[in-house]
């Protein structure tokens, strides 16, 4: 009985999720995105990725589109605490998530200890696919703190690199994760 | 005499060292601007509409309503009715409009007719039907057949790779102001100062009117030394837009359907040798397409000089695209070609090929003792002697382990370069060029040899780099840039510091040729002086020098060597291949940046493993189309495949006094070869065509006697 009840309840949810769908367009219509702990306004056409708004209305550029159909992993930005590739979700649909991108991670002109990390395994060639690489990385560390090799070679399978990087990208998030475990360690001695 | 020399092993400080990148952290924290982020005030969108057909001709073009498509800018015929389009993808009409959305509605109102013609986008048969291919006259050395009767073993098989494409992760396009009095142009390039040229031609526009900017550039590998059909179209739509910025990136589509091939190679290759495996006789029939411009042969045999031979090439000229040149341009396809059919004959001897490789190197020329050092470094790092078994013994069940190996040449001649270096009289340093960097670490080699001639660090050196307004230089291709910036950093700062000397010896009451510079002072004798404060002594007026190459005193030189060695896990069951590890030996002269020369090598160990695996341009012949033009049928190499990857650069005596040497594209040629041996190796069966894909490795397991 309770069982039912509770589907019941689901159902009915369900069917007010859907039965008000918020309706957008047609033309441009105004949105706000919280990005980088600002919140920010545009008018965009509903078509408009995340991605796309970003880079063009927007200006943060750090994020690139690369395959625009979420393969390569160039336009990977932080959307409520997860890693998602931003060319594949529409920019009115990122209305409520605290969205992070690359440019927020250096403070005052200082790299982030990811970014450091980087930059000492020389994890960039022409760049073009590191700032995804960067956001992806920072995610996956806030999941798994210590990661293997294995691991990163699973958990970092969703952004591509041409210039192959990958043996860099490697060496940054291990040493970026030993560094971690070091810290902690100091905090709970000391 | 100014002695240009690179400073001698123990003077150096910086050189050969592992100094970071300098324009990483601008590109960690995503401020690198690339073509691609440029975005200029009233700035206009661009696309254009292509052809859908692989040959065709125009018979008329409609832009009528695509003029009066809301937000519309401008519309550009690039292509005139009556013209012959020789590929499916290629540029037909442009349109510019208020934003991307206008702009696409816009190019969807552009009425084009057809009259489709007969193609051709296959390149597998060597004689496809007439128009279609071009035979070469067959080039003989030696008694070729006599040979092979004489010979003690021969073998004989068919070997392939695909057409490739560059796959930038940046795709080509720019961004022009076209006004009266200049044209400006923001473009994703691998050569600034020549593109200010072509603009110039096409165009006739003087050269003197056009700047053209690429401070980043989002991959090259040998397809963005164009300013293409597109770059033109810009500049086009902007003026008749009256001068409005426009944007034109091509998208992932078009960039892989035509903004990048790489020509295929197939051959049918006869090798032969005397019972303890010295080779005598070569016969290679060999075919392969760069598209409608020819350009796909290739060397053979590679490197080594087989006494008596035979090569006969037929290109195909199909409608697939132009080729364009990919990273070490026609090496892959030689050494893949040769290096299998030396691997297969080894087995035919049941000899270890590295002894028959080892035991031929008397036929490579020049560089035979390099290859002989750098294979026993290899054999030690792969731990080849243990690994290594005669094919055939590994068993044919579960994941089957194998070793191959491969060598390569190179020629990483530095081009022409030139800079303008200007010390400040507050000690600070620029050094500007119309080079570029792409990514290889130009940047970073020009501030470390600064910083070396003049005593300071790198992050002293401010770099100005990709713009046309500084001295011109040459495109980065061939491995060029690093020998040629570098050598030109070099005599601009030793004229640099020569000309300080003469300033300041004066008030320091020595002669100029007592001083020297290191750790950021001037030292004579017991005196020493800042850096800072020595360049004071200039007084108002900053001191400028320029440097260049070709110059004096021996700074570079060409030819490098490399051997590789991989070792592969074969799942015989699906027929999937992985990685374990791939030992790269590189000699490359004189190191200037360990690391970027390092990452230069991973960089093409990466490459080579997803052309070896992965990597093919699928035609069909039916459509005339790419049928993977995008990223996730077209697979690259991700972070999961990519193995161990070990390099060893040789470097010290003996390597170090040629000066620089090109190392960009060498470590690219060899995989597919090692890789391909290292899968015979592990299965005991060739898979004769690249990439080494699931299908052909149970295809190839299936044909086995």
């Amino acid at each position: 009985m309770a069982i039912r009840k509770h589907r019941t309840i689901r159902r009915k949810k369900a069917l007010q999720r859907k039965a008000a769908p918020p309706a957008f367009g047609p033309g441009p219509v105004p949105i706000q995105l919280k990005v980088n702990g600002q919140t920010m306004s545009a008018t965009v056409e509903p078509c408009l990725t995340l991605l796309q708004v970003l880079r063009e209305k927007l200006g943060l550029t750090g994020a690139k589109q690369v395959c625009d159909r979420a393969t390569c992993g160039a336009c990977t930005v932080i959307a409520g605490g997860k890693r998602v590739y931003a060319c594949s979700m529409l920019a009115i649909d990122s209305q409520d998530l605290e969205i992070t991108t690359v440019e927020s991670l250096a403070e005052n002109g200082e790299l982030d200890p990811l970014q450091q990390a980087f930059v000492e395994a020389d994890a960039s060639q022409c760049g073009y696919c590191t700032s995804g690489f960067v956001m992806s990385a920072k995610a996956f560390l806030d999941e798994n703190s210590a990661p293997t090799l294995d691991d990163i070679r699973k958990g970092m399978c969703g952004n591509l690199c041409r210039c192959g990087t990958y043996a860099g990208i490697a060496e940054a998030l291990l040493a970026v994760s030993r560094t971690k475990v070091q810290s902690k360690r100091r905090r709970a001695h000391g | 005499m100014v002695d240009y020399d690179w400073p001698a092993s123990a003077d150096r400080t910086l050189i050969g060292t592992d100094v970071l990148r300098v324009d990483s952290p601008f590109k960690v924290s995503g401020k690198a601007q690339y073509t691609t982020d440029v975005n200029l005030p009233g700035m206009l969108y661009a696309t254009t509409v292509r052809c859908p057909y692989a040959h065709a001709k125009i018979l008329s073009i409609d832009i009528k309503a695509a003029a009066k498509s809301p937000g519309c800018k401008a519309v550009y015929v690039i292509q005139k009715p009556g013209t012959e389009i020789f590929w499916a993808g290629d540029d037909v009409v442009a349109v510019a409009a208020v934003d991307e959305l206008s702009a696409a509605q816009a190019a969807k109102a552009v009425k084009v007719r057809y009259q489709e013609l007969t193609h051709l986008v296959m390149d597998s048969n060597p004689n496809p039907s007439a128009g279609f291919s071009q035979p070469m006259q067959p080039e003989t050395v030696g008694d070729v057949d006599s040979a092979f009767q004489q010979a003690a073993a021969v073998t004989e098989q068919t070997y392939s790779m695909p057409v490739i494409t560059h796959c930038c992760l940046e795709p080509h396009g720019s961004v022009a102001t076209w006004t009266d009095s200049s044209l400006d142009v923001y473009i994703s390039t691998q050569s600034v100062s020549g593109i200010v040229t072509q603009l110039s031609k096409a165009l006739n526009m003087p050269a003197s009117k056009i700047r053209v900017h690429a401070e980043y550039e989002g991959g090259g590998f040998g397809a963005k030394l164009a300013a293409d059909r597109w770059g033109l179209a810009a500049a086009q739509l902007s003026k008749l837009a009256g001068g409005a910025p426009v944007r034109l990136v091509i998208d992932r589509h078009t960039e892989q359907q035509t903004a990048g091939c790489r020509p295929s190679a197939y051959g049918t290759i006869k090798i032969g040798s005397d019972q303890h495996g010295n080779l005598t006789a070569w016969q290679a029939t060999t075919w392969s397409t760069g598209g409608m411009t020819g350009g796909a042969e290739f060397p053979l045999p590679y490197i080594l000089k087989i006494p008596n031979q035979r090569n006969q090439h037929t290109t195909i000229l199909n409608n697939i695209g132009s080729a364009r040149s990919m990273r070490a341009p026609r090496h892959p396809q030689a050494c893949f070609l040769t290096m299998c059919a030396l691997d297969d004959l080894a087995d035919k001897l049941r000899q270890d090929p590295l002894d028959l490789v080892v035991k031929n190197l008397k036929l490579a020329g020049p560089r035979a003792q390099v290859y002989k050092e750098e294979f026993d470094v290899a054999a030690q790092l792969m731990d080849w002697k243990a690994k290594w078994r005669p094919r055939n013994k590994n068993g044919t069940k579960g994941i089957q382990q194998g070793v191959g190996l491969s060598f390569h040449t190179w020629t990483g001649t530095a081009h022409p370069a030139s800079c303008a270096l200007t010390i400040n009289p507050d000690g600070s340093v620029v050094i500007s060029s119309g080079t570029q960097d792409i990514g290889t670490g130009t940047r970073t080699v020009v501030a470390i040899v600064v910083a070396e001639t003049f005593g300071l660090q790198p992050g002293d050196i401010q770099i100005q780099v990709g713009n046309s307004a500084f001295p011109a230089s040459a495109g980065s291709g061939g491995s060029g840039t690093a020998g040629g910036m570098g050598s030109a950093a070099r005599r601009a700062a030793v004229d640099a510091l020569n000309a300080l000397f003469a300033k300041i010896a004066p008030s320091l009451g020595v002669q100029a040729n007592a001083l020297s510079a290191g750790g950021g002072m001037i030292v004579a004798g017991n005196t020493k002086m800042s850096w800072k404060q020595a360049c004071s002594i200039l007084g108002a007026l900053p001191m400028t020098t320029h440097g260049a190459n070709p110059g004096p005193g021996d700074l570079n030189s060409s030819g490098v060597g490399g051997v590789q060695m991989a070792e592969v896990s074969v799942d015989v069951e699906t027929g999937v291949v992985s990685i374990d590890k791939i030992v790269a030996v590189q000699d490359c002269g004189l190191i200037i940046d360990r690391k970027t020369t390092l990452s230069q090598c991973y960089g093409s160990l990466t490459m080579g493993i997803g052309y070896a695996l992965y990597e093919e341009k699928i035609m069909d012949q039916n459509l005339g189309r790419m049928l993977n033009s995008n990223v996730e049928f077209y697979r690259l190499c991700g972070i999961g495949d990519i193995g161990d990857l070990i390099v060893h650069l040789m470097s010290g005596k003996g390597y170090d006094e040629r000066g620089i040497v090109g190392c960009g594209e060498a470590a690219v040629i060899s995989p597919g070869a090692a890789i391909s041996n290292a899968v015979a190796n592990a299965i005991g069966v060739r898979v004769p065509h690249l990439p080494l894909t699931p299908d052909r490795v149970l295809a190839a397991l299936g044909d086995q006697p």
